[in-house]
């Protein structure tokens, strides 16, 4: 077997916002003592006078970047999601939603495959937190080419947008030569006609991997790439529900106001069918290797074809 | 401005101040009033701003991070001219461009939107190092209630603005000793104030009476020398100049019904005849 090519999603966002920088004088990247971490330290390394280190102080680090936002700088500020979306919430949501001022949020360690940190560092609820603010832009980008897209769409437009980005190196899925990346426009890696899964981050390649083994069993699935949680794609999932029935959402992420969540708000008003919605099921993680916590929860390819054979009997 | 003629404005800002909230029968009088000096010294004296250009890139910012007196701040604008004095009393209802607490997006001269303590400081702070970043010399003032200061963040915001050296920006601390809750050094004592920033290394600028215009221009002035963020900590009056409302922590959040407001003016009336013999 041919080795796939690995990248976790936050060195992408360290070597975008590096690449980015040589075109663009007025972004300026903030992190919260984990440059290294987040890989903000691509960016430091290669800019030095354009990023600023606020040390452990997050909810000072979104206050910062919300004045600097008023100056005409573009900032990205970074630290782990649980920190940027769940200590930072109020600040986030009154410093930068409310205005709705033009920062970057550049939150990594997303979701259970932080791994061996255990569940304080293991947000599997930011997706949550942030849908609620009005203005707000997601992107949950499932690999390496999708994320730098993601940062530069991000620079790109006006106002506030949450990025999240991964610890664990996940495969490279999006290379092929017609590859576009849009705001709010999903992705279908795949046509079928039994079951849809949605996904994003992460899971995008869990699914493709579930939908080969669902091949094998006759099973037609198709496979939906949700990289913009929102504003997300209604139109193809109101598409997906209609011509395919049964949905499936899959999601490094609660199941509760996530993806999942937010595919189900769309489907109960315009295209009510059975949802089978995969995600951490309302618990805390643990410790653990990513990759080995992954199938725990269900979320490998394996966990997720499970979940699908179960929901389609 | 002389001294006389901020004396007098300051006057018109408190009736301002007085006739927005008794007309949103809801608001906050208490530390509008022990600020408005200090509002009328900044838009009047100090500051370089422009009502007719509100977004000048290049002009001084105020972040008003003791957000919930906004009707200081509002009558302030207004008698400056950046909207029409009128409008005040459009406070706190729909539709108007006087929220509850100031708004980026909704009113002329408000540059950020503030009312969640503790953060106001921390923006402020971002802009400061905006300018420095892009070597622009405008300043940043920021306004905090003595009770804010018991929120962390603002110590998160305090620490790395002198770790950065960012001596274009003025925290002015509106000591008038109460909160929501009572007496501040009841509640949760932050004293001493003027200690703390010290050690935060701020230069700070202790002003004795906050109610007064020649120590405020000395304060300012002296900030302008300062080699370090600056905190001028002042000792107001809470409800300034209203005779009821004085000192008073009851008068924190209410609005005066009419036979109070007719006893507030009665008093405005008799500071602006007593500036008028002057």
């Amino acid at each position: 077997m041919s080795e796939v090519k690995k990248i976790a999603t936050r060195e992408s966002y360290g070597n975008a916002l590096a690449e980015l920088g040589k075109e663009h004088d007025n972004l300026v990247v903030l992190d919260a003592d984990l440059a290294g971490a987040t890989k903000t330290a691509t960016f430091k390394k290669a800019f030095p006078d354009r990023f600023y280190d606020c040390g452990i102080a997050e909810s000072n680090l979104m206050g910062v970047a919300a004045g600097l936002s008023t100056t005409g700088l573009v900032p990205f500020a970074s630290t782990f999601a649980m920190f940027a979306a769940g200590r930072a919430f109020e600040q986030v949501r009154n410093s930068i939603g409310y205005p709705h001022l033009n920062v970057k949020i550049g939150a990594t360690h997303a979701g259970i495959s932080v791994g061996e940190d255990g569940a304080t560092h293991q947000c599997n609820e930011d997706i949550a937190l942030m849908r609620t603010i009005p203005g707000m832009t997601i992107i949950n980008p499932s690999d390496d080419v999708e994320a730098k897209a993601a940062v530069k769409a991000a620079y790109e437009m006006e106002g506030p947008v949450y990025l999240r980005f991964g610890r664990l190196a996940v495969p490279v899925i999006n290379d092929g030569e017609d590859y576009k990346f849009e705001i709010g426009k999903g992705v279908t890696l795949r046509e079928g006609k039994d079951v849809a899964i949605i996904a994003t981050g992460l899971c995008v390649n869990s699914a493709l991997e579930a939908a080969k083994l669902l091949e094998a069993d006759g099973v037609d699935a198709r496979v939906i790439n949700i990289h913009t949680i929102k504003p997300i794609d209604e139109e193809l999932i109101i598409k997906a529900a209609k011509e395919v029935g049964k949905i499936v959402t899959v999601e490094e992420h609660s199941i509760i106001g996530g993806l999942g969540g937010a595919v189900c708000e769309v489907l109960s008003e315009n295209a009510p069918v059975p949802v089978k919605r995969i995600g951490v099921n309302d618990v805390f993680g643990e410790s653990g290797p990513a990759v080995k916590l992954l199938e725990k929860y269900g979320l490998d390819g394996k966990g997720v074809y499970e979940s699908v054979k179960a929901f389609l009997n | 401005m002389n001294k006389l003629e901020l004396q007098k404005m300051a006057n018109e800002i408190r009736k301002g101040i007085i006739d927005s909230v008794h007309a949103a029968k809801a608001g906050h009088p208490g530390g509008s009033l022990s600020a408005t000096e200090v509002f009328t010294y900044l838009y009047f004296e100090e500051m370089n701003i422009d009502p007719k250009d509100p977004k000048n890139p290049d002009r001084d910012r105020f972040v008003l991070s003791k957000g919930h007196t906004a009707p200081g701040l509002y009558s302030t604008l207004a008698h400056r001219g950046y909207f029409p004095v009128e409008d005040l009393l459009t406070l706190r209802q729909i539709g108007s461009h006087l929220q509850g607490h100031p708004c980026i997006a909704h009113t002329p001269g408000i540059d950020m939107s503030s009312g969640s303590l503790g953060q106001g400081i921390s923006v402020a702070v971002g802009m400061a190092l905006g300018a420095k970043h892009q070597k622009k010399d405008f300043r940043v003032y920021t306004l905090l209630g003595d009770g804010e200061i018991q929120e962390g963040q603002v110590w998160e915001a305090a620490m790395f603005a002198a770790a950065k050296n960012l001596d274009n920006l003025v925290v002015i601390v509106d000591n008038n000793g109460l909160q929501i809750d009572g007496n501040i050094a009841e509640v949760n004592s932050p004293y001493p104030i003027d200690k703390k920033f010290e050690a935060f290394n701020f230069h700070v600028i202790n002003v004795e009476d906050g109610n007064d215009f020649d120590q405020l221009d000395a304060a300012f002035k002296e900030a302008r020398t300062a080699d370090k963020p600056v905190a001028i900590v002042m000792k107001t009056v809470k409800g300034k100049n209203i005779s009821f409302m004085e000192n008073q922590a009851g008068w924190h959040g209410k609005a005066p019904n009419d036979e109070e407001y007719a006893i507030a003016m009665e008093d405005l009336k008799k500071v602006e005849e007593a500036l008028c013999q002057k």
